[in-house]
C-alpha cells in the first residue's frame, strides 16, 4: 500500500462549506514523508480549516484525504483516532489547557496514552521543556502566567512530546516580535529535524515561509493555486504567490475589505 | 397573496425544525457522554473535582435556600390554616411540601444558576480557544475528558445536597414553629414524622437526579456547542441557566404527575 514513493500526505479534491459560505473549494495537495510544507495564504483563506480537515477535526463535505496511503475519511472511528496518536498539532493561539500546569500540559499526552505515568511526567516534561528552551521552573506555573513567546513554546513541547511523526503547526510566530520569532522558526526546525518528522505550517510571514520550509503550497480561494520551493518565494514566477510575498498591493489577489 | 399567507407558516416550520433538530442533539450528546461512562478511561480526579464543585461549594446556597424556606412554610401555613384551626397540620405541611417540591425545585434553581452557568463558561471557554479540539489531537475524548464526569457528578451530588436541604428546611420550620408559633418541639417533631413517607423522600431524590443530570446537560451542551468569541461563550453560559431552569420546571410537573397519579 504505501511504498517509497507514496506521499505522507495526500488529499484530492477536499472541499469544505460552512452553511452557504465555501472555504475549501477542492483542496489538491502532496506533502512528501520527512518533508517541511508551508501553507500560505490570506486571512480566512482556509488554511486552519484544510489541516483541521486532515486532523479530523472537521469533517470535509468531499475528497480524498490519505495519511501514508490510507484514506483516513474511511477508516472507522476507532482507527481514525489511533492514527492521531502519530501527530502532533501546535494551534493557532496555542489552546494550552488552563486548567493544568505546564508539566501536564506537555505531557498530556503521553499520560492519555498511559505511556508514563504521572510521577514520571514531571522528569519528561522537564526533558521537553529544556529542549525549546525553558527553565524547569516554567512546569509548575500555569499557561496564563507565561508570556506569548512562552506560551508558544509549551504549546511547542507539548506537540512533539510524544514524538509525532507528523506535525502541524498553525501561525507558529504570528503575534510575537521578530526575534522571537526566529527564536520558535530555529526550534520547529530542530525538533522536527530531532524527530525526523513531516512537518506542515502555516503562515503569512515570508521570513518565517524560507526558515521552516523547503516546499510552499499557496491557498487562494478554496484552492492550492501554487506549490513549488520555498526559497522561490517573491520570485517564483506565479504573479500571485510574488504579489503575496512582496506584501504588494496591486496585483491579482484583491483582498475583500468590504463584505 | 399566497406570500402573506405562506410566510408565517414557513417560519414555524422553521422553528419547528430548528426546535427538533436541538432537541435531537441535545439527547445524541447526552447519549455519547452517557455511553463514555461505562467505557475506560474513566476519569476519576475530574470527576472528584466536578463532584466537589456541584456538592461542596453549593452548600451553603442551597443551605441558606432551604432553611429560609422552611422557616417561610411555616409562618405561611399559620396564618393560613389558622383560620380553619387546622394548626395542628402545619409540620406535616411544611416537610411534605419541602420533601417532595421546594426541596428538590429549589434547589436545583440554585445549583443550575452556579453550576449550569459554570459548566457553560469553562467548556464554552475551552471550546473558542481551541482547547476541545487539542484534546482530540492529544489522544482523549473530550466528551469522555469533559462531559462524562461532570454529568455523572451532578447527577450524584444533586439528591445528597436535596438530602441536607430537607432536614435543614425542616429546621427552619421547626425553629418557628417553636420559637414563634408556640409549639411543643417534641411534638412538631412527632407530627413532621408521623405523616413522612419514604416515598416522599425517594420521590424527591429521584427528581433531584434528574435535575442534576439536566443542569450538567445543558451547561456541558451549551458550551460545547458554543462558537464567535466571549459573545458567543456568554450567551451558551445564559441558555444554559435559561435552559435548564425551565426543564427542571417542567419535569417537575412530569415527574409529580408519574410519581401521583394514580
Ligand atoms: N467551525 C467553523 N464554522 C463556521 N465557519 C468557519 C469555521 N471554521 C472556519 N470557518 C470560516 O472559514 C474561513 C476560513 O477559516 P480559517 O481556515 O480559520 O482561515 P485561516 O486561513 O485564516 O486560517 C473563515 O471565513 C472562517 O470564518
Ligand atoms: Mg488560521
Amino acid at each position: 500500500m504505501s511504498t517509497a514513493n507514496t506521499p505522507k500526505i495526500r488529499m484530492r479534491g477536499v472541499k469544505k462549506a460552512f452553511g452557504p459560505k465555501r472555504v475549501l473549494d477542492g483542496v489538491d495537495l502532496d506533502v512528501a514523508a520527512g518533508q517541511g510544507m508551508v501553507i500560505l495564504g490570506g486571512s480566512g483563506s482556509g488554511k486552519s480549516v484544510t489541516i483541521k480537515c486532515i486532523l479530523g477535526l472537521i469533517e470535509p463535505d468531499e475528497g480524498v484525504i490519505e495519511i501514508d496511503g490510507v484514506d483516513v475519511l474511511k477508516l472507522p472511528r476507532r482507527e481514525r483516532e489511533s492514527l492521531g496518536d502519530r501527530i502532533g498539532m501546535l494551534f493557532q493561539n496555542g489552546a494550552l489547557f488552563d486548567s493544568l500546569p505546564v508539566w501536564e500540559n506537555v505531557c498530556f499526552k503521553l499520560l492519555a496514552q498511559n505511556r508514563i505515568t504521572r510521577a514520571q511526567a514531571r522528569d519528561k516534561a522537564v526533558e521537553v521543556l529544556a529542549q525549546v528552551g525553558l527553565a524547569e521552573t516554567v512546569g509548575d506555573l500555569s499557561p496564563s502566567e507565561l508570556s506569548g513567546g512562552m506560551q508558544k513554546r509549551v504549546a511547542l513541547a507539548r506537540a512533539i512530546a510524544a514524538q509525532p511523526d507528523i506535525i502541524f503547526f498553525d501561525e507558529p510566530t504570528t503575534g510575537l516580535d521578530p526575534i522571537m520569532g526566529a527564536v520558535i522558526d530555529g526550534l520547529i526546525v530542530d525538533c522536527v529535524r530531532r524527530l525526523g518528522a513531516t512537518a506542515v505550517s502555516i503562515t503569512h510571514d515570508m521570513a518565517s515561509a524560507r526558515r521552516i520550509g523547503e516546499t510552499a503550497a499557496m491557498i487562494h480561494k478554496g484552492r492550492i493555486v501554487w506549490t513549488g520551493p520555498a526559497g522561490n518565494l517573491g520570485h517564483s514566477g506565479n504573479a500571485m504567490v510574488d504579489q503575496f510575498a512582496n506584501g504588494e498591493r496591486e496585483g491579482p489577489i484583491q483582498m475583500e475589505l468590504r463584505r | 397573496m399566497a406570500a402573506i399567507l405562506l410566510d408565517p407558516l414557513a417560519a414555524i416550520g422553521r422553528a419547528t425544525l430548528g426546535a427538533c433538530r436541538t432537541v435531537g442533539d441535545v439527547a445524541l450528546f447526552a447519549l455519547e457522554a452517557v455511553s463514555h461512562l461505562v467505557r475506560p478511561p474513566f476519569y476519576g480526579r475530574l470527576f472528584w473535582h466536578a463532584f466537589i464543585e456541584v456538592a461542596w461549594f453549593s452548600l451553603p446556597v442551597v443551605a441558606l435556600t432551604a432553611v429560609f424556606t422552611g422557616m417561610v412554610l411555616a409562618l405561611q401555613s399559620y396564618t393560613g390554616f389558622a383560620r380553619f384551626n387546622a394548626q395542628s397540620a402545619i409540620a406535616s405541611v411544611v416537610v411534605i411540601s419541602l420533601v417532595r417540591e421546594l426541596g428538590p425545585v429549589l434547589a436545583a434553581l440554585m445549583v443550575a444558576g452556579r453550576i449550569g452557568a459554570s459548566f457553560a463558561a469553562e467548556i464554552g471557554t475551552m471550546r473558542v480557544t481551541d482547547q476541545i479540539d487539542a484534546l482530540t489531537t492529544l489522544s482523549t475524548n473530550p466528551m469522555k475528558y469533559l462531559v462524562a464526569p461532570r454529568l455523572l457528578a451532578a447527577t450524584i451530588a444533586l439528591p445528597l445536597l436535596v438530602l441536607v436541604a430537607d432536614v435543614l428546611g425542616v429546621m427552619g420550620g421547626w425553629l418557628i414553629g417553636t420559637l414563634k408559633l408556640g409549639f411543643v418541639s417534641a411534638a412538631y417533631l412527632k407530627s413532621t414524622f408521623d405523616f413522612l413517607q419514604t416515598g416522599d423522600v425517594i420521590s424527591g431524590l429521584v427528581k433531584a437526579a434528574v435535575f442534576g443530570f439536566i443542569i450538567a446537560l445543558m451547561g456541558t451542551w451549551c458550551g460545547y456547542r458554543s462558537k464567535g468569541g466571549a459573545q458567543g461563550v456568554g450567551g451558551a453560559t445564559t441558555s444554559a441557566v435559561v435552559a435548564s431552569s425551565i426543564l427542571i420546571l417542567a419535569l417537575d410537573y412530569v415527574l409529580t404527575e408519574i410519581f401521583f397519579a394514580q
